[in-house]
């Protein structure tokens, strides 16, 4: 006999089974996964502006050619986010209008200015490699589609941080106005990388029950340690300057104790009050409008194709 | 006949013209990461404008190879002024709007079509090669701009009327592209370079096929504009180099 | 207008001769020619693949995680169409 579906989902869900699009799932599991992987979409293709800022200004034809296939790959990304949202009912469209409007957020580090080719590195490195950290957790997520979607991203991204971090060795081992520059981009970027994790878990409104939906693997602050302990290591190589004056080894733990993270801060960007929240979105609405006379014509197009061959077909 | 020397620096200037067509044109086309019309397209344009960084960095490192002075591919790029550079004027203009994009996509991708078939029989055998990699690039390349066109001509009232604006704005500029100086003459006679003037007709056949399908019309006149290759260029490229060239040369001799 | 006005594509790749084409995910295009255009661009851009697939989404008919029983466990007790069913002597083991 049939179980009781919410007994047999919760059933797949101990037994690391994947949940996939047909089968039945409670409601708020939908929500909070169409929420996740919807915000994860749209902060690919935010992510986009702050990256593509430089593309024109790369100072090599390699460094140019990296850049410009790493932003089309977040592209990429978003598109493969996008498609695996649609399998839970949502349409695209109405995710970009989420977007636009504000119902839906993105990774607030991508309201940061990029003022430096020095921050092309640094985002490379810092940003991208605590997204790493967060999808690495996030290939064993519930939810089919979009693990296989992380397992995908995953290993694209992969060159990414290694990209990043290779044009922060340039900086670092250059010139002394290029290290300076590598030390600043560093500055700015290692806290608002941090708080990418999100908020304390304690403080975070959705961590308790997406751990237990096994939609997120591991807890803000355990991710956000890893990526901690990870960085030290590699800003010594580049013979940087720490940010943080209070990190510090902590034997028993095994792991860096740190600094407080800056809150405040945090929340203040969040709530609108970076420097390119609103030209974020009022580049994408700009781009989306624009291309919809182009949208429209393709969709005329194919119908008087349609049309041309049903009439050859009579 | 040209001496050795002569020939060689023929060569070298005959790269770097065509590596400043690849780079300018590519640089346009990486203005649309972020702003295409939806994200197939943008993930589609940047693979063409990556194309076109490639080719641009195999004919400059072609070129820094001819020179044999330490320069790199980074200081034909980088270091050069507008009146140095010797990109066909078709290749600066800015992006304008999809419309002009494609339409000046499908003007360049069929007039390489042509000119890289006849540059795999270069006697030069670097230029050969990198013509071999490029062309197949180049068909798909005009698979899209080719549909593209269609789509737009044939699509809505606006589409039409934005494409037909960008084919009467955009045609003076093909003039030039058929015309050979000197120095291209030269290199054709001994068998390296592309005899572009002979590929005006069969270029014209096509586009003209492809511009009547997509109810486009071809605008009446002489109307042409031309300089490119003589480094005459419209005010366009000055402030794409300076964009371009702006950290290169803010931190003069670093490495990046 | 709306970009649902393309239509949605399920994208299968063959990432090598001789293996199966493989979902590998789904785009919007506005016909079968230009899904399988985008499809290269977008999953193929590290060389994944060596054939496409593009199959309009609507057109795919799936079955429902309620048939699981009736499809799927009656074979459950056919053991015997299994090769390790069969237990073979040692020395002519390897077949």
């Amino acid at each position: 006999m049939s179980m009781d579906p919410e007994k047999n989902f919760m059933r797949k869900i101990e037994a690391e089974e994947k949940i996939e699009p047909k089968d039945w799932m409670p409601d708020a599991y939908r929500k909070n996964l169409i929420r996740q992987i919807q915000q994860h979409a749209h902060s690919e293709v935010i992510g986009m502006q702050p990256e593509g800022n430089w593309i024109t200004r790369a100072p090599s034809l390699r460094r140019k050619a990296v850049l410009l296939s790493k932003v089309q790959d977040e592209a990429g990304h978003g598109l493969y986010l996008y498609s695996s949202a649609e399998t839970l009912g949502i349409s695209r469209a109405e995710m970009i209008e989420a977007l636009q409007t504000g119902a839906a957020k993105y990774a607030s580090i991508f309201n940061y200015p990029t003022q430096t080719w020095g921050d092309i590195g640094a985002i490379g490195w810092l940003v991208d490699g605590a997204a790493i950290v967060n999808q690495v957790s996030l290939q064993r997520t519930s939810y089919g589609p979009y693990a296989r979607g992380m397992i995908r991203i995953c290993k694209e991204e992969s060159f990414h941080q290694r990209q990043g971090y290779e044009l922060m060795i340039a900086l670092a081992h250059g010139s002394a106005e290029q290290k300076k520059m590598a030390q600043d981009s560093l500055n700015r970027f290692y806290w608002p990388a941090l708080m990418m994790f999100g908020p304390h878990d304690s403080e975070s409104a959705h961590s308790a029950k997406s751990m237990e939906w096994k939609i997120k693997r591991e807890t803000n602050d355990d991710l956000r340690q890893k990526f901690i302990d990870q960085t030290v290591p590699q800003i010594e190589y580049l013979g940087l300057e720490h940010p943080d004056k209070e990190l510090k080894w902590n034997e028993e733990r095994g792991h860096y104790d740190h600094g407080d993270l800056d809150w405040d801060e945090f929340y203040n960007v969040i709530n609108g009050n970076g420097h390119c929240n609103r030209q974020r979105i009022e580049h994408h609405v700009k781009a989306h409008e624009e291309g919809a006379w182009v949208r429209d014509a393709i969709t005329a197009y194919n119908e008087k194709k349609s049309a041309k061959k049903s009439r050859h077909a009579a | 006949m040209m001496s050795a020397t002569d020939l060689k620096q023929a060569t070298l200037e005959y790269a770097l013209r065509l590596g400043d067509d690849s780079v300018v044109l590519g640089h346009r086309i990486s203005e649309w990461v972020s702003n295409g019309p939806f994200l197939e397209e943008d993930i589609a344009l940047g693979n063409v404008a990556l194309d076109y960084i490639g080719r641009a960095r195999m004919f400059y490192g072609y070129a820094a190879e001819l020179a044999g002075d330490g320069r790199t591919e980074d200081d034909f790029a980088y270091m050069r002024d507008a009146r140095e550079y010797k990109n066909l004027l078709i290749n600066e203009l800015p992006k304008g709007d999809f419309a002009y994009t494609q339409v000046r996509q499908l003007l360049v991708d069929a007039f390489n079509t042509g000119f890289l078939a006849e540059l795999v029989k270069s006697k030069d055998a670097t230029l050969a090669a990198i013509a071999a990699k490029a062309s197949k690039e180049t068909r798909y390349h005009l698979r899209r701009s080719r549909e593209w066109v269609l789509r737009l001509g044939d699509g809505t009232e606006e589409s039409h009327q934005r494409a037909q604006t960008a084919v009467d704005a955009l045609w003076g500029y093909t003039f030039e592209m058929f015309e050979l100086d000197e120095l291209e003459q030269q290199l054709v006679d001994a068998g390296i370079a592309v005899d572009t003037t002979r590929l005006k007709a069969q270029w014209e056949v096509e586009i003209k096929a492809i511009l009547s399908e997509a109810t486009l019309e071809i605008p009446a006149g002489d109307w042409a504009v031309r300089g490119g290759r003589v480094g005459y260029h419209t005010e366009n490229l000055g402030h794409l180099l300076t964009d371009m060239q702006s950290v290169y040369r803010a931190y003069p001799g670093c490495q990046w | 207008m709306k970009p649902e006005n393309l239509e949605l594509f399920e994208v299968f790749i063959r990432s090598k001769r001789g293996l199966d084409h493989k979902h590998v995910g789904s785009l919007h295009a506005e016909d079968h020619e230009q899904a399988l255009e985008y499809a290269r661009d977008v999953y193929t851009r590290r060389s994944e693949g060596v054939s496409i697939w593009v199959v309009k989404s609507d057109d795919i008919c799936a079955s429902q995680e309620d048939d699981a029983e009736s499809f799927y466990d009656p074979s459950d007790d056919k053991p015997y169409r299994h090769a390790t069913y069969y237990k073979l002597p040692d020395p002519v083991n390897n077949m």
